[in-house]
């Protein structure tokens, strides 16, 4: 497959303007996702660099193929932080490369505590990006509050390359914490653990990770140090019928990157209300595995063998009666040509999608069938 | 302020699409007496005003459909309303338009605390969202000060924002799904209980697109449970620029207070005068505000008092009592009506890089020296979202034009040191002109492609958001649709 690396905005905009077929878009190459794109690799992971970056003001730019890893390390030296907890799929899907901030937003990856501080998207203040026809387009800007026209900020996270090639994007960033505790209860089934959580998130103390994996419930405090202790003892209390436990201070890359499930062949990441948590895991087929995050309304299931094609359309047909959405973040080529990887939209949505996929890139030419066929 | 010249073939045509309408809704929802459609005239940018040709209140989702897809049909322009709170504009009418209010949609239609949700149709009042779940503990975090009037139908049209965002955020993070109606009647669900978009993410673009893409008509919103407790500080310094260091060293120093406020001399004096919240009089004041329980708020407090007294504040007071708060606070959100006591306003709503802050108050005293208006300054320190509020005298032959020129030149200069030209009332009517400064014409291409798709027509609020000029094309086409 023929490969072109872009270093600047401008050659973005001139290779996509002088495309003659599909373009699959790329930053560090670690998110292999959805239905295989065949077509040139447009690899714009070098450009590269934080541009703007203001501790005081909470706002940090990067080049759209900075390496999230050397955004940390910067925010880490001012004790800030990405506080969406952004994934890497690297060991998920056994990749080498590099996750680019740039793929972050295009997928509006985000982790554990989205359920407390929001996903991706709602961290991404701007964006440069080239659209279809080869043309630089700019919305949002640096600062943290702005309603100045339509939000295509975030038309663009989660849009994994099909509306525009991500060339910049600024972000809102957050304090880094003093503290971090994790509360462990063993022993529940999925009811018995969405209940636990739905009373620890219902709750006034602001719980930033509420995970269910191996059988136990997680539940993270995190900030200054004497607020952490006090909140884990009323949480304690409010949960003691569930009953032992216990504080650790636990890995939570370990529910962030779904690592439990890193040997599956075929794994699919589920949001759905919390509350439907349990029964999308009742429904699963035979020799599945799953873990949930988000207080039961992130569900994350992997399977090896078996008719994986069928297990797909099974988990998608359930989610569609539920009302959510499951992609399949991981599966064979074959089933990921043949499957809508992605969940399939009601019909007035996917007009209105399919619609302004053809406004931005007319020439359907940016990861083409991707999301959808 | 230019708005299209009213089409006169939709005038001639006012008896037919009146009968239209009543056939879909109950008698007393459709109001086309002149006398009784003046009611809807104008929304709290009360410095423009005409009385649109038609104004429904439908009930349901099912009559909201009906009455766009007539619009459709007929070609008649609609301008959706919520409360008529909007400072920019955005329900303002043409001659030749249907209001469609959703006042009437004011019903909850579940809670679930188990999922931290409720569905609420969109005609209900922010504030009657957290009131319908206070009781169990529980709260709709988005404040605007028109809280008690604005409907949420107008908070997610506009992206609203409010006091306690830079902990909470806007409208857009705590709304999770809407039923939007299209105008050509379509009804789709978009979101729900569960977190962001399978697809494309097209509950962001809907929200804060200022009536322009559809009819919300049903909302489903994010509820958490109320903080144990809060208090707030108030601190006076000598000047913006050290008020200025003091916000952004309490950032830095990883404190995340729920809202950092700030007030300039001007304002100090007119919200005392209000309010009696015993404020410091100084040429800064901020309001920072704490959550928690007593023991975790003392620990932040201590360590936001010790950063502010490096910064030799003027005064320094904690808050002593949930009364001492609440008139703080009531200070602040009636910073509009006490200013409004005094004189005619122009409130803005640029937004700026917090490290501009002294840079953009000095450059807007020396344009009120210019212009010979008065400015008063209050605005969201944490966020850089400004409202400096221009005083003018409505009937002085000359000032409201001369406001706005002032107000056009700020606006300006937020857009110049990287900041934009709302941060939450939108672009409306009152900052459409301007969109050219921050936008080059393919970036509000792009925005328009949107509508395009959603609105092929452009009926839907048509002479918003966009210069007249650059939108005139679209307009156009409705005509030529026919």
């Amino acid at each position: 497959m023929k490969m072109s690396k872009m270093k600047t905005e401008d050659e973005v905009t001139a290779a996509v303007a002088g495309a003659r077929g599909p373009l699959a878009v790329r930053g560090g190459g670690t998110r292999s996702v959805g239905r295989p794109v065949v077509g040139e690799v447009l690899d714009v992971s070098g450009l590269s660099g934080v541009t703007l970056y203001e501790p005081g003001a909470l706002t940090l730019v990067a080049q759209a193929g900075t390496p999230v890893a050397e955004i940390e390390k910067t925010l880490a030296a001012e004790n800030q932080r990405l506080a969406f907890e952004p994934y890497d799929l690297t060991g998920l899907l056994g990749k080498s490369g590099t996750s680019t901030i740039g793929g972050v937003v295009a997928t509006n990856a985000s982790g554990p505590r989205r359920i407390m501080a929001g996903a991706a998207r709602d961290f991404a203040l701007g964006v440069r990006f080239v659209d279809g026809a080869g043309q630089v387009i700019k919305n949002g800007g640096r600062v943290m509050k702005n309603v100045t026209g339509y939000d295509l900020v975030k038309l663009m996270c989660g849009s994994w390359g099909t509306l525009g090639v991500l060339t910049e994007v600024s972000l809102k960033v957050l304090p880094g914490v003093e503290a971090v505790t994790t509360l462990v209860i063993d022993g529940l089934d999925p009811v018995r653990a969405v209940d636990a959580m739905s009373r620890a998130l219902a709750s006034p103390f602001e719980v930033s990770g509420a995970a269910w994996t191996g059988g136990q419930a997680w539940l993270r405090l995190e900030g200054f140090e004497s607020s952490v202790a006090y909140r884990a003892g009323e949480l304690k209390s409010l949960l003691s019928s569930f009953g032992d436990i216990v504080e650790t201070d636990a890995d939570w890359r370990i529910v962030r990157d779904a690592v439990p499930l890193h040997g599956a062949e075929a794994v699919w990441r589920i949001s759905v209300k919390p509350s439907d948590g349990p029964a999308v895991i009742a429904s699963l087929p035979e020799g599945c595995d799953a873990m949930m995050d988000w207080g039961g309304g992130l569900i994350w299931a992997g399977l090896s063998g078996g008719d994986i094609a069928a297990a797909h359309t099974g988990v998608q047909a359930t989610v569609a009666g539920l009302g959510g959405h499951a992609t399949m973040i991981k599966g064979p080529e074959a089933v990921r040509t043949a499957v809508p990887v992605f969940q399939p939209e009601a019909p007035g949505v996917a007009a209105l999608s399919a619609s302004l996929r053809q406004r931005f890139d007319p020439k359907g030419i940016l990861n083409p069938g991707l999301m959808a066929a | 302020m230019e708005m299209p010249v009213p089409d006169s073939d939709v005038l001639a045509r006012k008896a037919r699409v009146v009968e239209r309408l009543r056939d879909v809704l109950p008698g007393d929802a459709v109001i086309d007496d002149p006398s009784e459609t003046r009611a809807y005239e104008c929304d709290a940018l009360t410095a423009y005003r005409c009385p649109p040709m038609v104004a429904v209140l439908p009930s349901t989702t099912a009559e909201v459909s009906d009455v766009l897809r007539i619009c459709h049909d007929e070609g008649v322009p609609v301008v959706p309303r919520g409360s008529g709170t909007s400072l920019a504009g955005g329900a303002l009418p043409t001659a030749d338009c249907v209001i469609l209010g959703v006042a009437r949609m004011n019903d909850v239609l579940e809670t679930d605390y188990d999922n931290r949700i409720i569905r609420v149709q969109t005609g209900r009042t922010n504030l009657s969202v957290t009131g319908a779940v206070e009781a169990d503990g529980f709260f709709y975090a988005p404040d605007p000060s028109s809280q008690l009037a604005c409907a949420i139908a107008g908070n997610i049209a506009m992206n609203s924002g409010g006091a306690h965002c830079l902990k909470y955020g806007v409208t857009t993070n705590n709304l999770m799904g809407v039923t939007l109606v299209q105008m050509d009647g379509t009804v789709v669900e978009i979101g729900g209980g569960h977190l962001d978009a399978g697809g494309l993410d097209l509950l962001g673009v809907i929200c804060g697109s200022e009536g322009q893409l559809g009819v919300v008509t049903e909302a489903t919103l994010r509820i958490l449970h109320k903080p144990e407790g809060a208090r707030p500080v108030l601190m006076g310094f000598d000047s913006a620029e050290v008020a200025g260091a003091c916000v952004a060293d309490i950032i830095k120093a990883g404190v995340l207070p729920v809202a950092i406020e700030f007030m300039d001399k001007m304002l100090i004096e007119v919200c005392e005068d209000f309010a009696k919240a015993d404020y410091p009089m100084c040429s800064a004041l901020l309001i920072v505000e704490v959550e928690g329980a007593d023991a975790e708020i003392d620990v932040q407090l201590a360590l936001i008092m010790d950063i502010a007294k490096r910064h030799n504040p003027v005064a320094l007071r904690e808050s002593a009592s949930a009364d001492e708060s609440a008139r703080i606070w009531a200070g602040r959100k009636a910073a509009f009506s006490a200013i409004g006591r005094i004189s005619d306003y122009m409130c803005l709503d640029g937004t700026i890089p917090v490290s501009e802050l002294p840079y953009v108050l000095r450059r807007i005293g020396e344009m009120s020296d210019k212009y010979g208006l008065p400015v008063g300054n209050v605005f969201h320190a944490g966020d850089g979202n400004m409202h400096p509020l221009i005083c003018y005298d409505a009937n002085k032959p000359g000032d409201l034009e001369l406001c706005e020129e002032f107000g056009a030149e700020v606006l300006k200069l937020c857009v110049e040191v990287g900041g934009c030209l709302t941060g939450e009332h939108g672009v409306g009517i009152e900052k459409r002109d301007l969109m050219t400064h921050q936008y080059a014409p393919a970036d509000l291409e792009a925005q328009m492609a949107v509508k395009d798709v959603f609105d092929t027509k452009w009926l839907l609020n048509p002479a918003k958001v966009f210069p007249l000029a650059v939108s005139e094309p679209r307009r156009a086409t409705k005509f030529a649709a026919e």
